[in-house]
C-alpha cells in the first residue's frame, strides 16, 4: 500500500501535512491500559500511522467489556485473551505497516520507567489514580509528555501534561485520593459516548505532540458531561510557579520508590483481588497445570492459566501475577495464592 | 453575596473561604481541584482563600475512570 495514498486525507489536512505525517511515522506512543479509552486511542493512532505503538494492560477480556471496548470481540472474551494481546492483534489487522508491541504486565514502580523509555507520548487508559500518579512521576522525571483521561457515567476529564512547560497532574490534584474512602468500589457504570469524546481529545493531543504542533495543545483541564451536555475548559496557562509541586517542582518522585514486595490490589466492582509480584519471574504453565489438576479445573493458553477451585476463579499470568475472583478480601486472596500458586 | 460556581450563580455567605464552600456543597475534598478567577488554589490555601462578590469558581471533580463511583457536582 502506498503510504501517500493511505494517509492522503490526513496529509491534506493543513495541521499535519507531509512533514507532520513523517514525524508521526517516526514517533513512538505508549498506551497504558487497553480498556475503553485505550481502545479508541490505539485505533486512532494506529490508523493515523504512528510508527511504534506499545499497548500495555494487566487484564484479560471479559464479556462485560464488549459494550464499549471496541477492540475486542466475543471470541476474545471466550478465550480469555489478555487485553494487550487481543488489542495488538486487532491493531495489526488495522494497520500492518506499523510496529505494535503488546505488554501483558501490571504497571508499577518496577517497570514503568522501562515501559515509557524512548516514548514521544504516553496516553492514559488506566482506571485508577495510583497508576496515574505513577505515570505522572515517571513521565515528569523522564520529561515525556503524557495525556490524562478518565470517564465515569456520562462525565469525563482530560489534561495534557508537558513536563517543564506546564503543570503536571500533581500541580492540580495534589494528593492521591484515599483508597477505600467510601465510594470507590461501587459501580456507576459508564456509557460509550463520553469515552469516545475523552479518548478522541487525548488522541488528537497526541497527534499534535508527535506532529510538532505543541502550540496547538489545549493547555487546559477539559471537562465534558454528555448527558447534561456541558463542556468546559479550565485554563491552566496561569500556573506558572510550579515550585511547590512535589513532582514537577521539587522533583520528588514518591510513586517511583518501592521495594520488592507482593502488591495486593482489590479490583473495584469486579469481586476480584489482584496479586502482583515485583521482580522478573516466568511461570511454566505446563508444570503448574500438572500440579493443580488433581485439585480443581485447570485450563491454559499461551498467556494465562485459569484454575477453578471451591468458589474461586484464579487467573495466573506468565509473570506470576494472579487475579483471584470470588473475593474482595485481600487476606483470603493471599492465602489462596500462597496455597495454589506459591508464596 | 453571589458568586459563580461552575457557570451557575450561587448565593453564599460573605467572604466564605474556599474550604467552607466545598463543605457547604457536600463535596469530598480529596478528588477536587479548585480554580478561582482562572487561578488554581492550592489545597493548603483553601482555608485562607476568601471569596468575593462575583468571583468565578470552577470546581473540578477528578474521576478515576473504569468502574469507580465518584460524587458528581
Amino acid at each position: 500500500m502506498q503510504i501517500e495514498e493511505r494517509y492522503s486525507r490526513q496529509i491534506l489536512f493543513s495541521g499535519i501535512g507531509s512533514d507532520g505525517q513523517a514525524r508521526i511515522a517516526a514517533s513512538r506512543a505508549v498506551i497504558i491500559g487497553c480498556g475503553a479509552l485505550g481502545a479508541i486511542e490505539a485505533e486512532t493512532l494506529a490508523r493515523a500511522g504512528v510508527g511504534r505503538l506499545t499497548l500495555v494492560d494487566r487484564d484479560f477480556v471479559e464479556e462485560s467489556n464488549l459494550q464499549r471496548q471496541i477492540m475486542f470481540e466475543e471470541s476474545d472474551a471466550r478465550n480469555r485473551l489478555p487485553k494487550a494481546i487481543a488489542a495488538a492483534r486487532r491493531i495489526s489487522r488495522v494497520n500492518s505497516s506499523i510496529e505494535v508491541e503488546p505488554v501483558v504486565e501490571d504497571v508499577n514502580f518496577d517497570n514503568i520507567e522501562e515501559i515509557i523509555r524512548g516514548a514521544d507520548v504516553v496516553l492514559d487508559g488506566t482506571d485508577n489514580f495510583e497508576t496515574r500518579f505513577l505515570i505522572n512521576d515517571a513521565c515528569v522525571r523522564a520529561r515525556v509528555p503524557w495525556i490524562y483521561g478518565a470517564a465515569v457515567g456520562s462525565y469525563g476529564l482530560t489534561m495534557t501534561i508537558t513536563p517543564d512547560e506546564g503543570p503536571c497532574l500533581r500541580c492540580v490534584l495534589e494528593s492521591l485520593p484515599e483508597p477505600g474512602s467510601g465510594e470507590t468500589c461501587d459501580t456507576a457504570g459508564v456509557i460509550m459516548p463520553i469515552i469516545s469524546i475523552i479518548a478522541s481529545i487525548q488522541s488528537v493531543e497526541a497527534l499534535k505532540l508527535m506532529a510538532a504542533q505543541k502550540d496547538k495543545l489545549h493547555r487546559s483541564l477539559v471537562r465534558v458531561d454528555v448527558w447534561d451536555f456541558s463542556i468546559s475548559r479550565i485554563d491552566l496557562s496561569g500556573i506558572v510557579d510550579r515550585s511547590a509541586c512535589v513532582a514537577c517542582g521539587r522533583r520528588e518522585f514518591e510513586f517511583l520508590i518501592g521495594s520488592a514486595r507482593q502488591v495486593t490490589t482489590t479490583l473495584c466492582g469486579r469481586n476480584s483481588v489482584q496479586i502482583a509480584r515485583s521482580g522478573r519471574t516466568k511461570i511454566d504453565f505446563t508444570d503448574l497445570a500438572r500440579r493443580l489438576k488433581p485439585l480443581g479445573k485447570v485450563e491454559f493458553n499461551d498467556f494465562l492459566l485459569r484454575f477453578r477451585v471451591e468458589d474461586y476463579d484464579i487467573t495466573v499470568f506468565r509473570d506470576a501475577r494472579s487475579i483471584i475472583r470470588g473475593t474482595t478480601d485481600q487476606a483470603i486472596a493471599r492465602g489462596l495464592y500462597a496455597r495454589y500458586i506459591g508464596a | 453575596m453571589v458568586i459563580i460556581v461552575n457557570g451557575e450563580t450561587k448565593e453564599v455567605e460573605d467572604s466564605i473561604a474556599v474550604a467552607d464552600l466545598i463543605i457547604s456543597l457536600g463535596l469530598k475534598p480529596e478528588r477536587l481541584a479548585v480554580e478561582v478567577n482562572r487561578a488554581i488554589i492550592r489545597r493548603a490555601a483553601w482555608s485562607s482563600a476568601l471569596l468575593a462578590e462575583g468571583d468565578r469558581v470552577e470546581i473540578v471533580n477528578f474521576v478515576g475512570g473504569g468502574e469507580i463511583v465518584m460524587p458528581q457536582l
